[in-house]
Order: C-alpha cells, then sequence, then structure tokens
C-alpha cells in the first residue's frame, strides 16, 4: 500500500498554501509584500503555487528605501518583467528628496522614515486590508508568539495583548473598516527549511547571498560593502577585497556581510549548520536595546 | 571544501528534506520544569547560537531562577512583559530539529487561567508532553492538562516524571506516578500513553539516556519523540474536500482548491458537491509539484472536474457513498476564549472549514469543571470556562464528529461586535438533529404540546395595551345591543384598541348555521361564541359580543368557557314595550306565530342579577361613555 506521508517541507509548504489562498479568499484586497530577500522570494514561489495554473490574484509590494543593494535592485527588476507579476514600488518620495540616509541621520531614523514611514504609507495609500510579510517565527524571540494573522489597528499599530487565538487551520478575517492584518505564512520555517526549499525548488535568489569578492569597509563593527558612491568618501577609502557574502538582505549600509567562502546552497547549509552567529546578528537595527524588536512592532514594523 | 565534504552534505540535505514533522504540546507552569525541558531540547539539539548562550548566561545571572545553573527558562521567554512577570502568558513556538525530525514545540503556559491558551497550542498538536514533579505526583494541573488534552483530541501523551533528581531517582516513586496516572486516565480517550523518568536540569534521559536509573528500560525523550509514530493519526477513509478557493484564470479553466482535510481524492473518482448534490468526475489534481494522481491530507491541491457543476467557497466535495452530517443543528463541546463573557441570546460568526455563516445558541447543556470534570448548570460561560453546547446555525454545515475528524469537527465563533475569536468548539457525535433542543427550548416544547402560547399574557398586554376581556351584552331581541356594540367597536378603534365584534347574526350564518332557535340549539349556539372567545382573549384581544342568552345558566355557562375574570356581562335592560317599538316588524311577526322560541314572548328571558353594569336604551347618548369608563376603571383598555 502507498504511504501518504509528507515530508516537514512539503507539509510547511501546504500550510503556508492554505494561509495564502484563505487571506485571497477573505479579504478585498490583499497585497504581498516582497523584501527581495530570500524569504520573500519563497513567499513569492509559494504564492505562485497556490494560484497556478492562474495568476497570483493580489500585487506585491516593494517599499524600497533607497539604500537596497543595487544588486536587489536588479533581481527584483529583472524577475518582475520575467515573471510578470503586477509589482509596485513604494518609497518616502518627500524623505528621499530631503536626503534622509543611514549615513547622515543614522540607523534608526532612517529606518524609522524609510523603512516604517514608507510602509504605513504604501498600505494606507493603496487601502490594502491584509499585508503578507516573510517573517518567521524562529528569527527572534519576540517573535515567537507572533499570530499568522496579526491584527493593527486603524494606525497600523500592533497591540501584544490583543491578538486573536490562533486554532487548527481557522483563521478569523473579520476586521473592522480601516483595521488590517499582517499575515505570515512562513511562521512556522526556520532558516534551514528556507535553505532546503530554495534548494528544492531552485528558486532564484540574490547572489549577494553567495561569497564573492568585494569591497568591504569596516562600519559600526560590521562588514558593510561599498555599494555606492553614497558612502561618505573617508570611509569607503578604506575599503579592501574581502570573500565575503550576507545571511540577509536590506540597506547596505545596515547589513553586515560575514567573511566566507560559500557559493552554493550546500555550502551555505553546511557554514550555518556550524556557525555560532544567530541570522539577525547581521542587522544592526536589533542591537539597540533589549525587546528593540517588540518596540519597532508595535510601531508598525514588519 | 573536499569533493568528499560536498558530497558529504548534499546527502545530508537529500536525506533532511524528507523528514517528516512532528508538532509538540508543552504545557506546565515554570515550577514544573517545562522550560527547562524544552531549552535542552533546543540546547542540546544545538539549535542555541554562540550569541543566544552568551546572552543567556548573562541574563541567567541577572534574573534567573536556576541559581548558578544556566536558566534555560529565559530562552523562551519573548515578550518582554512576560519576561518581567516571569510567567510565560501565551502560546509559543519553538523550533528544532534533529537527524530524524523536525519539531514544532507549541509551549503554553500552565495555570487554569491559562486554559484557552493551552487549548490553543493543543489545537495543532499531535503529541503531548505533561511534566509531572516527582516530589508531588499527579496534581489537580496534571488532570486538567490531561483532560484538555483528550477534549482536544491529541492521541499520543508522554507525561515526563521530572525532577527524579530530587528524589533519589527512586523507582518506587516513579512507578506510583505512573499508577496513579493509569488509574485517573481510564475515563479519558487517549490511546496512546508513555511515561518516562527525567531530570530535565541535570539532563537525565532528556538527549540521552542515563546512566543514573538503570532500572528504566524505555527511551529517552528525544529518541522517543524521534521514533513514536503519528503519520496513521490522519483521517484517510473519509474525503472532506471544504473548497476554499474557485481559481478560474481563464474561461477553459475551472479549478477547485483546498487543503485535504481527509479522504483520498484520485484521478477519476465520482465526487458529489455538498450541498448541491451534483455529481461529477475528477479530471485532475494540481499539487504545489505539478500534476498528481492523487491528493491526501495536508496537501493544498486544485482540483478540475468533467462538468461544469455549482460549486463555490465554503461547499465540499465527498465521495457519493461517504458523506459527512449536513446539518443547521448539532451539539459540540466549547471552550469560552473571550474576556467578554458569552451573552447566549446573540448570534455569533462560525467559522468551519471554509465556510462562515451564523450561529446561535439553543441550550447550555452543562459546564465542565476543568480541574474534577465535575458538570454543573450554568446559563453562560465566561473565559477559560469549558461546556456543552446546542447550536443552530443559518446555512447547514457539513460536519463529522471531531474524534473521527478533527478538520471537518472543528469550529471557532467570532463575536459580532468586537469580531475577536470568543469560542471555539469541537462537534459531538451523538443526538440527532430532531433530538436536539432547538431555540424553543425544552419548556417551550411541553407549552406548544399543551397548546400554550410561548407569547406570555404580559407580553401581550405590553404589546396592545389592553387586557383580552370579553364584553358580553345581553338584552332582548331591539334593546338596542347591537347598537351599543358597533358604537363601541368604532370608539375603541379609533382609541387604538384591537378589538372584534361578534353578533347573533354573523354567526348564525355561518359558525351555527345548522342551529335553530330552541333552547338546546341556542346553548350549543353560545358554547362555540364563548369558545371563539375565549381563543380571543388569550391572544389579547377585546371581543364584543351581543347576544340575547336569556338564561342566567347559558351566561353562567359561557362565563365559566371565556373564564370568569375576563367576561364582563353588560346588561341593556329594555322594556318589551321599548323593543317592540324599536322592532316592530319582527314582533308583528312574532305576534302572527310566525316566530317562535322569542325570549321575553314565548320564552323566558331572565333579568341578569349579577351584570357589571346596566345600561337604559333611553340614555344612548351616554351609555357609550359609560361603557368606555368602565373599560378604563377596570384597565381593560387602556391598561395605563
Amino acid at each position: 500500500m502507498k504511504k501518504y506521508n509528507l515530508s516537514h517541507l512539503r507539509e510547511l509548504e501546504a500550510e503556508s498554501i492554505h494561509i495564502i489562498r484563505e487571506v485571497a479568499a477573505e479579504f478585498e484586497n490583499p497585497v504581498m509584500l516582497y523584501s527581495i530577500g530570500k524569504d520573500s522570494s519563497v513567499m513569492v514561489r509559494l504564492a505562485e503555487k497556490a494560484f497556478a495554473p492562474g495568476k497570483v490574484p493580489f500585487p506585491l509590494m516593494h517599499i524600497d528605501s533607497k539604500w537596497k543593494f543595487q544588486e536587489m535592485v536588479e533581481f527584483r527588476d529583472h524577475y518582475a518583467k520575467e515573471k510578470g507579476w503586477d509589482l509596485i514600488v513604494h518609497y518616502n518620495k518627500e524623505a528621499f528628496e530631503s536626503g534622509v540616509g543611514p549615513f547622515s541621520h543614522g540607523s534608526k531614523v532612517h529606518t524609522d522614515i524609510m523603512k516604517t514611514q514608507a510602509l504605513l504609507e504604501g498600505l494606507t495609500k493603496h487601502g490594502f486590508d491584509a499585508a503578507f510579510g516573510g517573517a518567521r517565527r524562529d528569527e527572534e524571540k519576540s517573535r515567537a508568539k507572533e499570530r499568522i494573522y496579526s491584527f493593527r489597528d486603524k494606525f497600523h499599530q500592533w497591540d501584544p495583548k490583543n491578538q486573536r487565538p490562533e486554532l487548527w487551520n481557522i483563521y478569523n478575517s473579520k476586521v473592522h473598516k480601516g483595521e488590517s492584518i499582517r499575515v505570515f505564512p512562513l511562521s512556522n520555517w526556520t532558516e534551514l527549511d528556507i535553505w532546503q526549499y530554495i534548494r528544492l525548488e531552485q528558486i532564484p535568489i540574490v547572489p549577494l547571498y553567495y561569497a564573492k569578492e568585494r569591497p568591504i569597509v569596516e562600519y559600526n563593527g560590521a562588514l558593510v560593502l561599498v555599494d555606492d558612491e553614497r558612502m561618505p568618501k573617508e570611509l569607503a577609502e578604506t575599503a579592501e577585497m574581502k570573500m565575503v557574502r550576507f545571511r540577509t538582505l536590506g540597506c547596505y549600509p545596515l547589513t553586515g556581510a560575514v567573511e566566507s567562502s560559500a557559493d552554493t546552497i550546500e555550502e551555505i547549509v553546511e557554514e550555518m549548520m556550524v556557525t555560532t552567529k544567530s541570522e539577525r546578528t547581521t542587522r544592526v537595527i536589533d542591537f539597540d536595546q533589549e525587546g528593540s524588536m517588540e518596540q519597532k512592532k508595535r510601531e508598525g514594523y514588519f | 571544501m573536499t569533493e568528499a565534504e560536498k558530497l558529504n552534505i548534499k546527502s545530508f540535505l537529500d536525506q533532511d528534506e524528507r523528514k517528516d514533522l512532528l508538532r509538540i504540546l508543552t504545557a506546565g507552569s515554570v515550577d514544573d520544569g517545562k522550560s527547562t525541558l524544552i531549552g535542552r531540547l533546543l540546547f542540546d539539539s544545538k539549535k542555541l547560537y554562540d550569541d543566544q548562550l552568551t546572552a543567556l548566561e548573562r541574563d541567567s545571572r541577572r534574573m534567573g531562577h536556576a541559581g548558578d545553573d544556566i536558566d534555560y527558562a529565559l530562552l523562551l521567554d519573548g515578550l518582554k512583559a512576560e519576561r518581567e512577570q516571569g510567567i510565560t502568558i501565551d502560546v509559543a513556538y519553538r523550533y528544532f530539529s534533529t537527524n530524524k525530525r523536525k519539531f514544532i514545540i507549541a509551549d503554553t503556559p500552565g495555570h487554569e487561567q491559562y486554559t484557552r491558551n493551552m487549548v490553543t497550542g493543543a489545537s495543532t498538536a499531535n503529541l503531548a508532553i505533561l511534566l509531572v514533579d516527582a516530589r508531588t505526583g499527579v496534581i489537580t494541573q496534571t488532570k486538567r492538562h490531561t483532560y484538555l488534552v483528550s477534549l482536544l483530541g491529541i492521541k499520543h501523551v508522554v507525561v515526563a516524571v521530572n525532577k527524579m533528581d530530587l528524589v533519589d531517582f527512586d523507582k518506587n516513586i516513579f512507578d506510583s506516578i505512573c499508577y496513579e496516572y493509569k488509574n485517573f486516565i481510564t475515563d479519558l480517550n487517549i490511546p496512546d500513553i508513555n511515561f518516562i523518568p527525567i531530570s530535565a536540569l541535570k539532563g537525565d534521559n532528556v538527549v540521552d539516556k542515563s546512566e543514573r536509573m538503570p532500572w528504566y528500560n524505555g527511551k529517552c525523550m528525544l529518541e522517543f519523540l524521534e521514533t513514536v509514530h503519528v503519520s496513521s493519526d490522519r483521517n484517510f477513509e473519509d474525503l472532506r474536500f471544504p473548497v476554499q478557493f474557485v481559481n478560474r484564470p481563464t474561461l477553459d479553466f475551472r479549478g477547485f482548491s483546498t487543503t485535504m482535510a481527509s479522504g483520498i481524492i484520485k484521478k477519476g473518482d465520482l465526487v458529489k458537491a455538498l450541498p448541491s448534490g451534483q455529481t461529477s468526475t475528477v479530471t485532475s489534481i494540481i499539487g504545489a509539484a505539478g500534476e498528481q494522481e492523487d491528493a491526501f491530507p495536508p496537501q493544498a491541491v486544485t482540483v478540475t472536474l468533467a462538468d461544469e457543476i455549482d460549486v463555490s467557497r465554503g461547499e465540499m466535495l465527498v465521495h457519493p457513498d461517504n458523506m459527512p452530517r449536513m446539518e443547521r443543528h448539532f451539539e459540540a463541546m466549547l471552550v469560552w476564549m473571550d474576556e467578554k463573557p458569552m451573552n447566549p441570546n446573540i448570534q455569533f460568526y462560525i467559522k468551519h472549514t471554509t465556510n462562515t455563516t451564523k450561529a446561535r445558541f439553543d441550550q447550555i447543556k452543562y459546564k465542565v469543571d476543568v480541574n474534577t470534570m465535575e458538570q454543573s448548570n450554568v446559563d453562560q460561560l465566561e473565559l477559560n470556562e469549558i461546556g456543552r453546547v446546542v447550536l443552530t446555525t443559518v446555512k447547514p454545515i457539513f460536519f463529522d464528529p471531531y474524534r473521527k475528524n478533527r478538520q471537518t469537527g472543528s469550529f471557532v465563533l467570532i463575536d459580532p461586535l468586537t469580531h475577536n475569536t470568543c469560542a471555539v468548539g469541537m462537534i459531538i457525535d451523538k443526538l440527532s438533529d430532531k433530538d436536539l433542543p432547538s431555540k424553543i427550548v425544552d419548556k417551550d416544547r411541553e407549552k406548544i404540546i399543551r397548546g400554550e402560547a410561548l407569547i406570555s399574557q404580559e407580553e401581550r398586554e405590553m404589546r396592545y395595551s389592553q387586557k383580552g376581556t370579553t364584553i358580553w351584552i345581553t338584552g332582548l331581541h331591539g334593546s338596542g345591543k347591537n347598537n351599543l356594540a358597533y358604537t363601541l367597536e368604532r370608539k375603541l378603534f379609533e382609541l387604538g384598541a384591537v378589538a372584534i365584534l361578534m353578533d347573533g347574526s354573523t354567526i348564525r350564518s355561518g359558525l351555527s348555521k345548522e342551529l335553530d332557535y330552541s333552547p338546546s340549539d341556542r346553548a350549543e349556539h353560545l358554547r362555540r361564541v364563548a369558545e371563539v372567545c375565549k381563543v380571543l382573549n388569550d391572544q389579547g384581544v377585546i371581543v364584543i359580543c351581543s347576544f340575547i342568552s336569556p338564561k342566567d345558566s347559558i351566561r353562567e355557562q359561557v362565563a365559566e368557557i371565556i373564564g370568569k375574570d375576563k367576561f364582563n356581562l353588560i346588561y341593556m335592560d329594555a322594556s318589551l314595550e321599548f323593543c317592540k317599538n324599536h322592532k316592530p316588524e319582527f314582533y308583528q311577526k312574532v305576534d302572527k306565530g310566525e316566530t317562535v322560541h322569542v325570549p321575553g314572548i314565548d320564552e323566558d328571558f331572565e333579568h341578569p342579577l349579577n351584570a357589571d353594569l346596566i345600561l337604559k336604551p333611553e340614555n344612548e347618548e351616554e351609555n357609550l361613555d359609560e361603557l368606555i369608563r368602565y373599560l378604563q376603571n377596570g384597565k381593560i383598555f387602556p391598561i395605563n
């Protein structure tokens, strides 16, 4: 007799597809937030599968802080065109024109204005009532209790005390006018699951994840890539070529590289399994203060 | 990296992709060492990174509860507020994996006030780890957790008898705890129960077998978790395909998408759509990796059918020879999840599979005390309370009992105002639809059988502002009874009362058509009138009757039927003289002998001695006002 048994990856895949379809069926105006990172790439692939052979029935939105790695933007534009995505790129125009950036304003101000504010602006502008995000519960301690449907009030704020119970695979999608939800279909995936799935499904990812000789400077204790001419000259002049790769992607001045020679998924996974640092340590914004992610989430950050 | 190493990681990944997933529930309070156990499973399976460990050591010194040891519990408490209170108040999900399996732990707090959190964690778990302190044995909390695990249908339980180091690894203590637990569990439906003696703090029997308990022959915790067989727990028998999304990208393609709730669907299968009952054949199944021959739970698939049949979201595809229950009316165990207590009189949204409709409570059969499992009667459920209820939905739902099918037997209730998920339920297979109480509750059913209305006299009086009574006007033929009756009806109508008029000629032309004017027929005729008066009075209507009703005995009988408190006798006291002048044609016929049985002439007319009001036809002008005053004073109309 045939064995009806699913591997953990296929079970996670099915669970995520269920969530994506459920939101598409029950919300009026959903959007999938696309960060160009590896988790986003997996999430978009799951959405494509959920509605195959049809097209994904909602748009993708990229919140562009205008300080992303150039390779990310190229990757985004290439695949949006190739796959025919309905892609919205939103950025905080006013702040961008007045020159807000991490070098001049620091990570905290930059992140708040160019990421959090831009996100809220984008969601409000298009009137989205549900926004998919690629966050996983294993990323950080405060995410361990995050719901799959995370409720936000009219001001997109998250109240940890006022979240709804989630049982079985039944999700409560009733929201009042003006309220919205963030949906995390990858909640139960771990970093290893993501890599394995990328390998299994041969999902394209931004080449920055693979090791390569790159011009690197030390900035705020992290290895930062000299990605464009906006880096202060005196800093850029200190650049050295180093064999590095990135475990997470974001704004280039705020994302630290790790020295590595891993240029295949297998090598990345192997490196990850013997590594001694957790994924988020390469994100500069997490170091602020204890419970800092929780604070950001309350304010509307993903 | 050498070629050999590359091969090695490749084969690791190839193997790793095929691992299955075990979802575990852990319940317990801080003191049980639950967090310590989980922390150790995570730590010893190398899931902890250096930076997390450094932070942990720092935190342990600052706010730990483990003395000089590393406090693994700190690793788990995510939110700041909770960490400060020193308790875990929500469900936290943890992930780790070994060479054999991937694990998701739903970590829930243990206290009674967190029943809802435990229920949440239990809803998706395959297995529950219950911690028992070796020093205290089976306590109330253990029983409560076991009951909840059984209620949520978890099939595998591991009782981890913890802190064995504090009882000198004594086999007798372990054995007596096992014995006590087995005794207690006999009434609960949990098929697979296991006991493991451990010390989470010291690591005995957690990841490796302990040498300090050589008397224990079973597996250590991790090995047990890696090998317990759970895939056959799923229901592969009953095909339930609750349509989640209708995929219609082009005119040529119409697919129905869902996550398989249970059973197996194959290409070529004949399927029936509920509720329409239309059947068709499965032509293709598209899964996450493309076309496939069959699909099973929990795969997420899209199927196409040979015929254009009408199916939309919330409906279900099944095999025609294996049907779910399809009803609006069912019984369930309910857990109240909301701070706001149940209002049993309002409608809630109910979400069941992919189907959302509305539901109301018909009855709360009882509440279960989660500690003692004793039942008691209540009018409503409050936060964390569990009860057995009867519900009616607006649209039928397609369900199976929860014991048979976790997916089609579960539902959530959503508050219509706040939109919170206020309760969750598990459907019970017990009574058939017709045997369940509906909103017409038991008491009412008895009333209906007895012919009693469900609207009370008070409610009717409030609505009409009047008492359902009969104004019975008696008097000789031609005394002016009808004149009074008709003007009264008009007046009451103008004042807003609900009144009906009955007089001799109307009733005799229909209801009493076959009866004549002989005393016995007259009695029967008036009996019928009285019965009609009673029905109308009971429904709050004022009835104005104008009948000669010549004898005390007849009027007595009428009053008896209508009810003395509702019978108002008005006597139109006219002399025969007056009547003859008033109705000369009639009395001329009587004089000629053409008409017989005429009271006052050839039959007796007994003057009523007990009339409530006596009027003289000569005072026509005032009679109506006097009668209206009578109704006012008697609080017949208006009541206030």
